[in-house]
């Protein structure tokens, strides 16, 4: 057992300060469970988000000495005793109080995406995908939505455009459901419009801090910009598109 | 008493369903599906309840990885898991729809892992005859609970979240209201509603080494049983065998039940595979009696039995526990779970994603080279609000309740897996039960404000108790007192608790919370304290009039199944005065078409149609 000094971020909206917090730490444990004595001990009205404790449900993400971490899978044994841990909330999401911010903006970039939209089964009404398939949609869907992603992205954090780019979470989702064997919708036009793919600048700092080691740029953002540049960009692709509209117009008149 | 509710933030809704997990998902997709206007509430954000947790898969008779299956196996199975106690009605209706439900999610989107011809794939479970269990590597509950979420959102439900249900309101006997606090600005709420779905989930938190998070701390339990609702098999609280032992500030983190599924095997410190010598007379037949033959197994010999480490949960938890007794405990008092010498890393790394993380990050174990340490953790309740097996009704009208928060569906022992499908199938009904009734009301409901006014008064009281009880050490206290109703019990323990748990009732209504209401864990802490007690207080009860061992419940000083048992159910419900009333009901016999599966040979069930 050890002590260690934890400086915690407490206020509001308003206004707020960090106030540091002494407490002992046993062998094994994570920053969450330093955080739940000195709220058992010391501070009992301090606002945290948490649910699983496993690293499986994305709640207890924060900054840790500058670095967004989910505090349930931060061993204290990548800490020494003597440094200071300064804990935070994610800064890129207003806060409500404390650890706790309002996250709510994420819900409303989800419904901007087009649901999953199955073409028909097989004639035995099932339907088939080989594992191969669906391999490279699975490790999108082991997404948390635990946001860390969202903190680190400089469009949103630093830029504030929050108003034109979903965020590297909802470039995964968009692409978990482009890349869904079975799905049939053309998601290409909102992904450059209204999900805002072209404000990625592939700096890779959601990968790098994504819980779940997802390759969020490289298998989701960069395929994903490619096709909307294989839609509008390819000069062929884009000649053809004229050639056939015109016949098109000139087969309507 | 000036009762004035004008001011409260007020929502109307034609349904209100309360919890957020894969049950409350499921229902309120049905309900909006049925054209009721549909509101949610959740004490998380979306998409953060404790389904995220379920590993291993989703019980369902597909038939993909053995034709041989089909929804009487799955029926048979179940019953004979919960040791012959599960309501039959429920268990059938189960079986028969959980097929259904999980195809369903796949036209939802969920990406399950495929068989080699590009089905379903299903994996091996305890107490499942058959590879039964869909399943996404081992985070089965993330899939299906995004989505849920991802298709829920577009269905035109109001999802309030970070909102606490604190009580149901009834105008003459019928639900008509909840009132609910915005855990962010700890301002009141209330929903104006015709009908209320229960999907809480349990209530884990009441046990020290538990798998479950903060959440579960009975309040749909408690909520349901304070408006009139029965409560059923209390007594059956599941210990899952595997949860982790060390460091100690991991206990309890699941393990998931698909490690032994993939061929991980149990051994002592004498690294003997000791499951082998526990086999319960009632599976001896149908569990292999060899380490040769549950290899066979593991390779593919349709032949060869399931190996033993396949039994069900309660068998598996009890015998790590007597083996641990026994002085043959691994360091930290469990047992060692093995699949590092059974597959490769490549293999285990793909199958068990989760698990090899959360070991390697939270244990610094390598699961592709070192055996794990696993014992017993509170995982899921069995007992619950007791409810009409069609239509999900409980004994106050307009009130439904479906998922882990309900009771009957599992009698005395869950198998894994068939919660997922649970949720599914009693979720989907419980929404069209709702709609039904709905449709039938024939008068406007009225909310009655001193009721309000009452609910209101005692939930900011622990703001205002200065120098009160520290809702965190109270909560410890409980937990101290569980000790009592553990895996194994005795009359002698029980009543100690219950005693003990009439010493805390005046202490926790004098606690007190600092600080605002304002998003203030302490003063959320405080109002779960009622609940939990109140769930703490069944289950010890209900356990010590059970005096026989079955299933989850084991009594030292009553062991063994006891045949005049077989036909009990404990029915428990909230007495006029406040005390809690607990009766012995006699079970209604089976239908025969249910009887004749429950007891038929395995061939002929396995032939198919004639039963």
């Amino acid at each position: 057992m050890s002590e260690y000094t934890f400086r915690i971020w407490r206020g509001d909206s308003a206004s707020g300060e960090f106030v540091d917090y002494q407490t002992e730490v046993d062998d094994g444990m994570v920053v969450l469970d330093v955080l739940h004595r000195i709220q058992a001990e010391q501070a009992g009205d301090m606002a945290l988000r948490w649910n699983c404790k496993a690293g499986k449900c994305g709640s207890c993400g924060m900054e840790v000495n500058g670095k967004p971490k989910l505090a349930c899978m931060t061993r204290m044994n990548t800490y020494l005793e003597e440094d200071v841990i300064t804990v935070q909330p994610l800064k890129t999401f207003p806060v409500i109080k404390d650890l706790v911010c309002d996250v709510s903006w994420n819900y409303d970039q989800n419904l901007k995406i087009r649901p999953f939209k199955p073409g028909p089964a097989d004639s035995d009404g099932r339907y088939r995908m080989s594992q191969k398939d669906v391999d490279r949609v699975q490790e999108f869907r082991k997404c948390i939505e635990c946001y860390l992603c969202q903190d680190v992205c400089h469009v949103l954090r630093d830029h504030k455009r929050t108003d034109v780019f979903v965020g590297p979470r909802f470039m995964i989702r968009a692409a978990s459901l482009d890349m869904h064997p079975l799905d049939v919708e053309d998601r290409i036009p909102d992904i450059r419009d209204e999900l805002g793919s072209g404000y990625c600048n592939i700096t890779r700092c959601c990968t790098d801090v994504c819980p779940e080691n997802i390759s969020i740029t490289d298998n989701a953002i960069i395929p994903l910009k490619e096709r909307v540049a294989d839609r509008y960009y390819d000069p062929i692709i884009w000649l053809n598109n004229k050639v056939s509209g015109l016949f098109q117009n000139g087969s309507k008149t | 008493m000036n009762a004035d509710i004008s001011e409260i933030q007020t929502f109307d809704h034609d349904v209100v369903v309360i919890g957020a997990g894969g049950a409350g998902l499921r229902a309120a997709i049905e309900c909006s599906a049925q054209g009721l206007n549909t509101g949610m509430i959740c004490k998380s954000l979306l998409g953060k309840a404790h389904t995220v947790m379920a590993e291993g898969g989703v019980a369902a008779s597909l038939g993909h990885t053995d034709q041989r299956d089909n929804w009487k196996v799955h029926f048979r199975d179940t019953i004979r898991g919960g040791k012959f106690l599960n309501q039959w009605r429920m268990a059938e209706l189960h079986a028969q729809h959980a097929a259904d439900r999980v195809r369903e999610l796949e036209e939802w989107g969920a990406v399950f892992d495929r068989t080699p011809d590009g089905y379903i794939n299903q994996r091996p479970f305890g107490g499942h005859r058959y590879p039964r269990l869909a399943h996404t590597g081992d985070r089965t509950g993330l899939e299906i609970i995004r989505t849920l979420q991802d298709y829920g959102i577009h269905q035109g439900i109001h999802v309030h979240q970070e909102c606490t249900g604190l009580k149901l309101l009834k105008d003459s006997g019928r639900i008509s209201g909840v009132l609910g606090y915005w855990r962010d600005t700890g301002r009141f709420v209330l929903f104006r509603t015709k009908a209320v779905i229960m999907s809480t989930g349990g209530a884990g938190k009441i046990w020290r080494v538990t798998s479950n998070s903060w959440e579960y701390t009975g309040d749909g339990i408690e909520m349901a049983y304070s408006a009139g609702a029965e409560l059923i098999d209390m007594e059956f609280a599941q210990f899952h065998p595997t949860g982790m032992i060390w460091p100690i500030s991991v206990r309890g983190i699941l393990v998931t039940e698909g490690v032994r599924g993939e061929g991980g095997v149990l051994l002592n410190s004498e690294n003997e595979r000791f499951m082998f010598n526990y086999t319960p007379d009632r599976f001896k037949e149908e569990t292999a009696d060899s380490p040769e033959e549950a290899q066979r197994w593991l390779d593919g010999d349709a032949s060869a039995r399931r190996p033993p480490e396949l039994l069900t949960r309660d068998v598996v938890a009890k015998s790590i526990m007597k083996e641990v007794e026994a002085g043959r405990g691994s360091p930290h008092g469990g047992a060692y779970l093995d699949i590092a010498s059974r597959r490769d890393g490549e293999y285990i790394k793909r199958k068990l994603p989760s698990m090899y993380h959360q070991f390697k990050e939270l244990a610094e174990v390598d699961i592709t080279k070192e055996r794990m340490e696993v014992g017993p953790t509170l995982h899921y309740m069995m007992g619950g609000i007791a409810v009409d097996g069609d239509t999900q009704m409980t004994a106050v009208p307009g009130l439904f309740a479906c998922g882990e928060c309900t009771g009957g569906m599992h009698g005395a022992n869950r198998l894994g897996g068939n919660s997922l499908s649970d949720l599914l199938v009693f979720g989907w009904l419980a929404g069209k039960g709702a709609k039904d009734y709905v449709g039938q009301l024939s008068r406007p409901l009225q909310i009655v404000p001193e009721h309000i006014e009452e609910a209101r008064r005692e939930a900011v009281a622990p703001l205002n108790i200065e120098g009160g009880e520290n809702p965190y050490l109270l909560h410890e206290e409980l937990q101290n007192i569980m000790n009592d109703v553990n895996i194994v019990r005795t009359a002698d323990g029980l009543k100690r608790a219950i005693e003990s748990l009439q010493k805390l009732k005046p202490r926790v209504a004098n606690i007190y919370a600092a600080g605002s209401s304002q998003y203030n864990p302490g003063w959320n802490q405080a109002l779960s304290m009622r609940p939990m007690v109140m769930v703490a207080e069944a289950v010890a009860r209900a356990a010590l009039i059970r005096e026989e061992s079955r299933g989850a419940h084991t009594r030292l000083d009553f062991e063994g199944e006891r045949e005049e048992w077989g036909n009990i159910n404990v029915m428990m419900c909230q007495n006029a005065d406040g005390s809690m009333d607990i009766r012995k009901v006699q079970r209604d016999v089976p239908p025969d078409h249910l009887a004749e599966i429950a007891y038929a040979n395995l061939e002929d069930l396995e032939g198919g149609l004639h039963v």
